[in-house]
């Protein structure tokens, strides 16, 4: 069980973890080392409409090059990376980011799987529950002494039955 | 009455239905933002003539439509004849807004295949592409009386997609313009 949480977690991490791609791009100038940084943070984000799995950054179509361009002339004239994305937004939609954004449209994207985790999780505790209510684990009814000795004698003699066994075994 | 036998079952189907709704899409069909917003603006000359200018504002009070093209376009080559028949055979302003294009390929294309284009304006370095939200050429927007954008499609038309979605709305515009805000 510990292992098998380990390997989840590990699995979990590997996947969250952004993925860097950066294929042959133009040189971009920057007077500014924060500009560059956040470029580089932008570019990676926005989604190249063009080959869709591929960002900005890692992207040699012709349109990713523009947006990229029209990115870092955004950046240097001073807009907040929030600007930025939204005016990548306001042209092609919520496709443009790789995280798309919490709405209506994508509630069910967002929480889904915790909706879908608690539903699990209720009707596991449910089936416990309900195992532990099972009419075969209950007691039929209460035992008298006669009873209790027989029990008791019945499980006094299995070490014997198994050392019997196992000296017969052993003689083999 | 073993009805929770039937909950993996529901689960499954449910799943697959799912499934199968998403492996249907087309994923390159990406929802338009532009649907029922201002047509954005831009100002570029026209093709092979620069001392004329082309602007959105200029079709004000019109309903028409934007084809966004290229000579280097495969398959603005699948779509151009329809351009032409729409253009010949129906009352309806097709302006042509020539992408990322070189003047002498883009004057040839017209030459060989025929001009629907009331105007076409030369959208050289793409800047009114990008404002448009262009993504892949060919794409064609319908654009209403007030100048908003009630109609988008990328990838090349079919005489199909014009009678049923596209010539409805054109040809709304006799009934509507009385309403204009």
């Amino acid at each position: 069980m510990k292992v098998l949480v380990i390997t989840l977690a590990l699995t979990f991490l590997a996947l969250s973890y952004p993925m860097q791609s950066y294929a042959v791009i133009e040189a971009v100038e920057f007077d500014n080392p924060s500009h560059e940084a956040r470029y580089r943070t932008l570019i990676d984000e926005l989604r190249c409409l063009v080959c869709q799995n591929q960002n900005l950054a890692g992207s040699d179509a012709p349109l990713a090059k523009d947006l990229r361009e029209i990115t870092a002339n955004m950046l240097k004239s001073g807009s907040s990376d929030k600007e930025i994305k939204a005016f990548m937004r306001e042209r092609y939609g919520d496709f443009v980011l790789y995280e798309p954004p919490f709405n209506a449209a994508t509630a069910f994207l967002w929480l889904g799987p915790f909706i879908l985790l608690l539903g699990v999780l209720i009707a596991i505790i449910m089936t416990i529950k309900r195992k532990q209510n099972d009419e075969l684990f209950k007691p039929t009814h209460a035992m008298d002494e006669a009873e209790r000795v027989r029990v008791r004698n019945l499980l006094s003699d299995t070490p014997e039955l198994d050392s019997n066994l196992q000296s017969k075994r052993n003689s083999e | 009455m073993k009805l929770k036998y039937l909950i993996p079952l529901i689960g499954f189907l449910s799943l697959a239905v799912l499934l199968g709704i998403g492996l249907t899409l087309n994923p390159k069909v990406i929802p338009s933002t532009m649907i029922g917003k201002p047509a954005p603006e831009f100002n570029l000359p026209l093709l092979g003539d620069n001392a004329s200018r082309f602007s959105p504002v200029d079709m004000k009070g019109k309903r028409w439509i934007l084809n966004v093209w290229a000579s280097w376009c495969v398959s603005c080559r699948y779509e151009h004849p329809i351009l032409n028949e729409l253009a010949a055979t129906r009352s309806v302003s097709i302006v042509g807004l020539n992408y990322k294009d070189t003047a002498v390929e883009a004057q040839q294309w017209l030459a060989e295949r025929g001009n629907p284009y009331i105007a076409t304006p030369a959208d050289v370095k793409g800047s009114a592409g990008i404002d448009w939200g262009v993504i892949a050429v060919p794409e064609t927007f319908i654009i209403d009386e007030n100048g908003n954008i009630i109609f988008k499609f990328s990838g090349p038309i079919t005489r199909k997609l014009v009678t049923e979605e596209m010539w409805p709305l054109l040809s709304a515009k006799t009934s509507s313009s009385g309403g204009a805000q």
